[in-house]
């Protein structure tokens, strides 16, 4: 059982993993404004929601998986307060970091209604940092972080991203931009 | 019973989901910004709902992306 939790545990981390980095694609997406063939941009959105929801989902069976194992021992306080804990203190800490933004990211997002606009954005704007932060512990703390499978899997996460944010900040981003760009010329 | 879907031009940024859920209801400008086909008046703030576009103007309301939208009976 104890060899269940612990294989569990890093298994959930890495589909966790995985999914948050397609619904960080996704979102970029979903703000283009851009559907891609034969889907409608809502579909994209309700998509990008429900991957991150399902990522959520990964994450606290990754969490709790290792709070019953008795090789990783996780606290309560170390679920919550980053880099205390006894084993890499500071690879698991970023693990921490990343586990309370996405507790943030989904409250607000849930929440997105009643909150109103401006506070959701405000903080949805840190899901640009919890995604690097949730790959360095992945890379830190992981049994198989530094394996070669895993990291050209990290490459090929990173460069996906890198370019999705360099097509968020390129001028052509939106799919109405030249239309609006037309109109000041 | 219609309803009267609200769009709040100072949020509204022409993404577009609520063109492609009430289709028959909202057109698309050459910005991206929705366009009532058939405004009442003129008046292309207050949309009107019939009862068979009310499930896609709930769903266009929850899923904008700005929170422009808003739905009240009429």
């Amino acid at each position: 059982m104890d060899n269940a939790m612990w294989a569990f545990g890093r298994v959930s981390g890495f589909a966790s993993l995985a999914l948050i980095t397609v619904s960080v694609l996704l979102g970029i997406l979903t703000r283009s404004g851009r559907p891609p063939p034969g889907i409608p941009r809502f579909s994209i959105t309700l998509i990008h929601r429900n991957i991150s929801l399902l990522a959520t989902v990964f994450l606290f069976l990754h969490v709790g998986s290792l709070m019953l194992d008795s090789y990783a021992k996780l606290t309560v306080t170390d679920v919550v307060v980053p880099f205390l804990g006894a084993f890499k203190p500071f690879w698991q800490g970023l693990g921490t970091v990343a586990f309370d933004l996405v507790l943030a990211l989904m409250v607000t997002g849930l929440l997105r209604q009643r909150i109103g606009q401006r506070t959701f954005r405000a903080v949805h704007w840190f899901s640009y940092a919890m995604w690097p932060i949730a790959l360095a512990h992945a890379i830190g703390n992981g049994t198989n972080g530094t394996s070669k499978w895993f990291l050209v899997m990290a490459a090929g996460a990173g460069a996906a991203v890198g370019a999705g944010v360099a097509w968020r900040l390129s001028t052509n981003f939106l799919e109405t931009a030249k239309a609006r760009a037309g109109a000041l010329r | 019973m219609s309803q009267i879907l609200h769009i709040d031009w100072t949020k509204c940024d022409g993404r577009g989901l609520c063109t492609e859920l009430l289709p028959t209801v909202l057109g698309r400008d050459d910005w991206g910004y929705p366009l009532a086909k058939y405004a009442r008046g003129g008046d292309r703030t207050n949309v009107e709902i019939g009862p068979r576009d009310a499930q896609a103007a709930r769903d266009a309301v929850s899923l904008c992306p700005k929170l422009a939208l808003s739905l009240a009976p009429q």
